[in-house]
């Protein structure tokens, strides 16, 4: 009991509260110092971001815009019509080959027109600065309208990529000394033809739209096609993975018995959420190709391989948001008689949607990223030629992904890939951002209202 | 002294409604209560009293099954409902729980409007045939909530946006639209500030007229002021079931005089 005690308790020093006292100094260091590095941290995080950004840009803007030449191109009757008739049978049996000496003399006739004063004296030496590409470009032109025959055309063609390469600083005069396919003579030629409005940059569609093409012509090459087998894949993992995650982790969240077997399960999701994606990729090969006789290198087998690996992924967010659904909520609907399911799908579900989209849609942005599992069930290399015409040929047919394109263009030899590989990369980050965003809007939209 | 009970005058009914015989509750290994025997009138309130974790709420939950939601928990005894047996194979818990209506202690509307709140008891036992129908349970129902004045002209605003003591009055009127036999309140003025809860007891009292009402409560005040019978819960045990009046100002047992004097709990 509190019974006054004789000797009074020493009576204690009075501080003023306006100088604090050494232990609150210390207390007051320690959080600063502890913000210092939280700044930091985040700072140092902004920076390497920055860093990131800026190389991406830098090295892969140059992707987008593409040398092209255009000169008047007299379609020579003599060459690619010989009997007279302008039949388009008998005309598509001259191949790329006639074509090509066209588009040289073309060039030719403007550097004598223009009195370009150049040591290459000879149509044939205007080879070095015209794509491979351009004479499929020209014959298929003339195959569709056999009228142009015997008429002079202008003609719109990608430079090769020696010249591009020029243009955007990649080839120059030292390095041109050690290759044998162009001269220093034809960086002349091609200075004194921009200055003629020959040659000129322009922004390239046919990157963003077009197929892949060989190692010998990395000006033609494109994202496009790889893109299309990207959507495929996604398609596929949208339509497994969402219902099949959801299902599932309703029902261990809402319905399954707590004991040995439910926690088995749950640890091994867990477990599978870390697994290294190559390991998917073996198992795809191993089950839906060699086991299944799945196509190689179609986006069905690729979209199944990356539903197993965004399986755990929505699995663990979807059962994240149903927790966060307060209990008071199923009480409510259970109290008034609801059954279980009727609480789940009325009241739990609708509360937990914003959680669930999100999870998918960064499921999905994780697999439009996946580049290991598809080198395994063959969704690299050389493929892609042209779009898949329809849609059973687009689930079936061999294409590529965005990354694994963009892995295939980093590992090739001709320099004018690395900037495609950037490019690419570009690409990529632009449709991540996208998905992103649309996570961000539709958890926005329907954010928890209660 | 405590407040005198609202309306000691319409005590009606004698008819047992809920007769509860040796009823154990098990958590896992934990004995949460012992040996439970009430019996609850119809046409009248009766409170659980007692300190926390004294085993009123889980009591309570026994009697439209609520606990069946909790896997660990095991019921033992005999809890029959206008002489049927709630435990039995037979019955389905989502079937009883139309019949025995919850309020829970924290307000906890849909995140849907007022009026779809209301109306998701009657939708899903197929009360209304025809909107109309629909519109006057709901409307009956807010009315019997004592919130249809406050309501009436915004029942398609969110249910969340409303205040506390609306939100638990809009609860009631949602639970009562199943119409229900058996109102069970889950400590429901204990999120409330004194004018909601003054406003809630006398709905409680209204409800009487028509339910069987049994009320847990952390508030002795409360329990006497609208409730005609009195149980006092400690420790898992029912120690002592009387008439309120008794309870409060004579009980039998020393535990009961030391709570309702402040001395345990």
């Amino acid at each position: 009991m509190t019974d006054a005690t004789a000797t009074p308790t020493p009576a204690k020093t009075r501080k003023s509260l306006t100088s604090p006292d050494a232990h609150m100094e210390k207390r007051n260091a320690a959080e600063k110092r502890f913000k210092f590095y939280g700044i930091a941290a985040i700072g140092a995080g902004l920076f390497f971001l920055v860093v990131l950004l800026a190389s991406i840009l830098t090295n892969g803007l140059t992707a987008f815009q593409q040398t092209f030449i255009e000169v008047p191109v007299y379609l020579d009757p003599a060459k690619l019509d010989k009997k007279g008739n302008r039949d388009p049978e008998e005309m598509a049996k001259v191949s790329t080959f006639g074509y090509a000496p066209l588009l040289q003399n073309g060039i030719f006739a403007q550097v004598q027109e223009k009195g370009i004063d150049t040591p290459l004296a000879k149509s044939k030496d205007m080879k070095a600065l015209v794509s491979a590409s351009a004479a499929a470009q020209v014959r298929d032109r003339v195959l569709a309208n056999p009228d142009l025959v015997g008429q002079t055309v202008k003609v719109s063609f990608l430079a090769s990529s020696r010249v591009d390469g020029y243009l955007k600083d990649r080839v120059t005069r030292e390095s041109v000394a050690r290759d044998k396919n162009i001269d220093a003579e034809h960086l002349d030629l091609v200075d004194a033809l921009r200055a003629e409005g020959l040659v000129e940059k322009r922004f390239n569609w046919a990157f963003i739209t077009g197929a892949d093409a060989s190692e010998s012509r990395p000006e033609q090459a494109g994202i496009g096609v790889s893109m299309i087998g990207s959507f495929f894949m996604m398609l596929v993992v949208l339509f497994l993975a969402l219902p099949i995650g959801v299902a599932a982790s309703i029902y261990l969240e809402e319905f399954a018995p707590q004991n040995r077997f439910t926690d088995l399960i749950e640890v091994n999701i867990s477990n599978l959420a870390a697994v290294p994606s190559i390991v998917f990729g073996i198992l795809g090969l191993a089950v839906f190709i060699q086991f299944m006789h799945l196509p190689q290198s179609a986006p069905i087998v690729g979209g199944l391989v990356l539903t197993l690996m965004t399986l755990p992924t929505i699995i663990i967010s979807t059962r994240a948001s149903l927790k966060s659904v307060p209990p008071s909520i199923r009480d409510a609907a259970l109290g008034l008689g609801a059954s279980k399911t009727q609480s789940v799908f009325q009241h739990v579900l609708p509360l937990a949607m914003p959680g669930i989209l999100t999870g998918t849609i960064i499921g999905l942005a994780q697999a439009l990223g996946e580049t290991a599992p598809l080198l395994l069930i063959g969704m690299v290399g050389y493929i892609a030629t042209n779009v898949p015409d329809g849609i059973a040929a687009g689930f079936l047919d061999p294409n590529s992904a965005m990354p694994a394109q963009i892995y295939e263009w980093a590992k090739r030899a001709d320099p004018a890939y690395y900037e495609r590989a950037w490019g690419g990369i570009i690409i990529l980050l632009l449709f991540l951002f996208a998905m992103n965003a649309i996570a961000i809007i539709l958890r926005r939209r329907f954010e928890r209202r209660w | 002294m405590y407040d005198a009970p609202f309306s000691e005058k319409n005590v009606t009914s004698n008819a047992v409604k809920i007769a509860a015989d040796k009823v154990q509750v098990y958590y896992g290994d934990n004995h949460a209560i012992k040996d439970v025997s009430v019996q609850i009138n119809d046409k009248m309130v009766t409170a659980f009293i007692g300190p926390s974790g004294c085993g009123k709420s889980t009591f309570l939950r026994c009697l439209n099954r609520m606990n069946d939601t909790i896997d660990i928990c095991r019921v033992e005894g005999d809890i029959r409902i206008d002489g049927e047996d709630i435990y039995d194979k037979r019955v389905d818990p989502v079937q009883l729980r139309a019949k025995v209506g919850m309020v829970f202690q924290k307000p906890n509307p849909f995140p849907k409007s007022i009026y779809d709140n209301v109306a998701y008891g009657p939708r899903i036992h197929g009360l209304a045939r025809n909107k109309a129908e629909l519109d006057e349970i709901v409307e009956k129902s807010l009315r019997r909530g004592a919130i249809w004045d406050e309501v009436k002209d915004r029942l398609h605003a969110p249910g969340t946006g409303l205040s506390g003591g609306q939100q638990q009055r809009l609860c009631i009127a949602r639970a009562v639209a199943t119409e229900p036999e058996v109102l069970l309140m889950d400590e429901p003025c204990s999120a409330l500030d004194p004018i909601a809860t003054s406003q809630v007891e006398e709905l409680i009292d209204e409800l009487r007229q028509d339910y069987s009402v049994v009320i847990v409560t952390h508030s002795m005040q409360q329990a006497a002021r609208v409730s005609q019978k009195t149980a006092f819960f400690h420790l898992g045990n029912l120690v002592e079931f009387d008439d309120t009046d008794k309870i409060f100002t004579n009980p039998q047992d020393p535990r009961t005089e030391s709570y309702i004097t402040g001395r345990i709990g």
